[in-house]
């Protein structure tokens, strides 16, 4: 809904012929996009519903596994996801000033925000993954390591923890690549001076989505690294 | 402007969206929402042709006890393939996907849906998981029955992988095409239509995508997690590895009871515009027929549960499924009421399309009460995987889903084709589609409901004489759609032309585009002045005995469409 088509007489590049106004078109962008937020909330809602289950029935079990979890790494990562929803809403408030460099700035910071973001969580994974913490069958803990002694994490139940662990947060995961992809995209049309004060809907839909991808993660933190 | 003024042209030698561009290319990528409602109906009914042949095998088979055609293995994956065709492939993405696309930015006013381009992507989507799905018969086979409960689904081999993989992907393409036609009715209907002026197939549609875009997200994760529990053993629904498998039951019906509205609430529309066209009076109660489709919507949220009466959930679970399952017959009575006011005050004409919304009212009217019935707590556990379970699931989608379809399939023909069909060969097929069909299930009924199960390829002697009536009804149903795909195919190349509103319809696509519509649906944006149905505004649409027949195509021609004319 994005790039430009042919125009015709007397209309801005970036309308569509089939919508009568900007406006128009806007509005319908933006629906069409929290839409979208809508299913995705219903994706993850499936998720949380598997957690809230699997809690209630084995609450002791899920308190003991979260230990494995590292809350400062978890911290860390909201602070940098918040930091980067920051940049995003300052990228849609430069869009609309027509400041291109103050727009590229910020959609390049949350670019790295999001990389640190999937760095730190590479480095929680592979943890994992070093001591046999797999999701599911793979299940194995062994080792020592950050003060835990893995064995006494063999419980039963804990692989389910663990399962909807990392389906959660690789999902979550996969949005935020998702978004860093989008991002580089802007930041080559913004480059080429695609986005006025009069057209910035891919800025501010991407935008609206990067914020769906913090609220989830904002959920998923306490719900499983600290309770 | 007003209301009236002449926007419909004769086609002759003019430019419609079918001849401005006749290349392969331009129709593979085309973003004209009636082309892609045209690839759709293509696709759409390859699949339906598919499913079809494998429903006629499993019939084949249960013609006689023990085995006739196939064994058990075979019969198995047949109506399995049978059910994952006609369910994910043909009847969730028919109505919405073929008449909505083609039929509702016509109905608005507006030239195309609000994205285009999703909606190309959605008919790619829905493409690939077609394919992605049958590509499971080649790894293995899929024998577990539409639902694909767990755990037998993720231990019975790889091919779910690809069941899950495809279901997704056509989910995906469900869930583009509802949140395009939310945007679309919210964003693009012309100046001057109201949501009180909107026809009822756009209340409908608007319904059923609220449903596609809340519901299937839900299935969709769903078959991620079966697809990781097969990958990786994750442990949620197999209890094996310690999950739970009427967790599945519980996300897979969270969907999967919402899609049967997916499926029934455009059969409604249609059926609401039939009614108004051919009865030519305004729908009797316009607003509770509109918002019923919003209150089914939402009360379909809340009965999932009565899919699982006998799986051990909680009694006091069952008993408030049950009493909201009896809640949806009242936005359902409220229709059905309203629909027959509607023909007593109005006068009907019994063209093909009319008598199939009749034929609706008959067999979804015995779907809907046996429904009901299947609510009550006690008499489910009677009948929970009998046939008559079989029966009134087929009663509902066959006899409500698919009876609609045809009727809006007859009713949109001239003006997807700009041909009419031979209305002779019309009726007859529909009554072989009315006797087959009552044939081919009602027997179920009582075979069901005396305690023949479903899904087995054999049963005892008692059953034959309902079974051999069933199969012969599936026989004379067979032939009736045998009948319509001939006389559509050659009305393509031999049908008299059709003039731009041979039915005397008072909605947009009828009056204010052409006999074929051009690529952008309409020479000027129409100014709506009154509702979708109201005729006694009109007068010179107004009953009569001559009017709106096909053979008089000069009706109200002074207003409307000074060139609708041209029989040759």
């Amino acid at each position: 809904m994005a790039s430009t088509s042919v125009a015709s007489a007397g209309h801005p590049g970036h309308l569509q012929h089939h919508f009568v106004s900007e406006e128009q078109q806007f509005d319908a962008s933006k629906m069409g996009m929290w839409l979208f937020l809508v299913t995705e909330i219903l994706l993850f809602s499936g998720m949380f519903v598997a957690y809230t289950v699997f809690r209630i029935w084995y609450p002791e079990v899920f308190a003991h596994s979260a230990e494995l979890l590292d809350w400062r790494l978890g911290g860390l990562n909201t602070v940098v996801l918040l930091a980067s929803s920051f940049t995003v809403a300052l990228g849609v408030h430069y869009a609309q000033l027509d400041n291109k460099k103050g727009l590229v700035i910020n959609l390049i910071l949350t670019i790295v925000f999001a990389t640190i973001f999937i760095v730190v969580k590479y480095f929680e994974y592979t943890g994992k993954f070093a001591h046999g913490v797999f999701p599911g069958i793979n299940f194995q803990p062994h080792g020592v390591g950050g003060g835990h002694i893995y064995a006494e994490y063999d419980i039963p139940f804990a692989a389910q923890f663990f399962s909807i662990y990392f389906v959660m947060t690789g999902i979550h995961g996969l949005h935020v690549l998702v978004g860093m992809g989008l991002f580089a995209w802007l930041i080559t049309r913004a480059l080429r001076g695609h986005f006025t004060s009069s057209y910035y809907t891919p800025v501010e839909l991407t935008g609206l989505y990067w914020h769906l991808v913090d609220i989830i993660w904002i959920f998923l933190f306490p719900l499983l690294y600290l309770i | 402007m007003t209301e009236m003024t002449p926007s419909v042209s004769g086609n002759s030698g003019t430019v419609n969206y079918l001849n401005h561009d006749k290349s392969i290319k331009s129709w593979l990528l085309t973003r004209d929402h009636k082309r892609i409602g045209i690839m759709y109906l293509v696709a759409i009914s390859l699949a339906f042709l598919a499913g079809g042949i494998m429903a006629m095998l499993i019939r084949l088979e249960l013609l006689s006890p023990g085995e006739t055609i196939m064994g058990p293995d075979a019969y198995n994956q047949a109506f399995t393939i049978h059910g994952v065709l006609m369910i994910f492939a043909f009847i969730i993405p028919a109505l919405p996907a073929i008449l909505g696309n083609f039929v509702i930015p016509m109905q608005l006013g507006a030239k195309d849906v609000a994205f285009p381009r999703i909606n190309l992507l959605s008919f790619y989507l829905y493409l690939g998981g077609a394919v992605i799905t049958l590509s499971a018969l080649l790894v293995g086979r899929i024998d577990g029955g539409w639902t694909f409960y767990a755990p037998y689904s993720v231990q019975v081999g790889d091919s779910i992988l690809f069941v899950t993989m495809g279901v997704f992907v056509m989910g995906f393409s469900s869930i583009l095409t509802g949140l395009n036609f939310i945007v679309t009715i919210h964003k693009m209907r012309a100046p001057g239509l109201t949501w009180n002026r909107l026809p009822l197939f756009v209340w409908s549609i608007y319904a059923t995508a609220i449903v596609q875009v809340l519901a299937t997200p839900v299935i969709a994760i769903t078959v991620i997690l079966l697809f990781l529990e097969r990958l990786l053993g994750i442990g949620i629904f197999d209890p094996a590895l310690g999950g739970d498998p009427v967790l599945f039951q519980h996300f897979f019906w969270f969907y999967s009871h919402p899609a049967v509205y997916v499926m029934i609430l455009p059969a409604f529309g249609i059926i609401s515009d039939l009614i108004g066209a051919f009865s030519r009076h305004r729908i009797v109660g316009y607003r509770f027929v509109a918002l019923s489709s919003i209150a089914i919507a939402f009360l379909g949220f809340l009965v999932w549960g009565h899919h699982m009466f006998v799986s051990g959930q909680s009694a006091l679970a069952s008993t408030v499924f049950s009493l909201i399952t009896y809640l949806i017959g009242i936005p359902t009575g409220v229709k059905i009421i309203n629909w027959i006011s509607t023909m007593y005050r109005g006068s009907v004409q019994l063209r093909t399309p009319m008598i199939y919304a009749l034929i609706f009212l008959f067999t979804f009217s015995i779907g809907g009460f046996t429904g009901i019935m299947l609510g009550v707590l006690a008499v489910d556990v009677h009948l929970h995987d009998t046939y008559f379970i079989v029966a009134h699931f087929h009663y509902t989608m066959l006899g409500g889903n698919v009876i609609a379809a045809l009727g809006g399939l007859h009713f949109w023909w001239p003006k997807m084709t700009g041909k009419m069909f031979n209305e002779t060969l019309g009726r007859i097929a529909a009554g072989l589609i009315f006797i087959g069909f009552n044939l081919t299930f009602f027997p179920q009924f009582i075979a069901g409901s005396r305690g023949m199960p479903r899904r087995y390829f054999d049963y005892p002697s008692e059953f034959v004489g309902l079974n051999v009536l069933s199969t012969y009804g599936s026989w004379i149903m067979a032939a009736g759609f045998f009948l319509i795909a001939g006389y559509l195919l050659f009305s393509l190349f031999k049908g008299k032309k059709a003039p731009a509103n041979p039915w005397g319809a008072l909605t947009l696509e009828w009056t204010h585009t052409a006999s074929i519509p051009e690529p952008h649906n309409f020479t000027v944006t129409p100014v709506v002045t009154r509702g979708a149905y109201d005729y006694h505004l009109v007068p010179e649409f107004y009953a009569g005995p001559s009017s709106g027949d096909g053979s008089s195509a000069g009706l109200a021609t002074q207003e409307v469409a000074p060139e609708t004319t041209h029989e040759k």
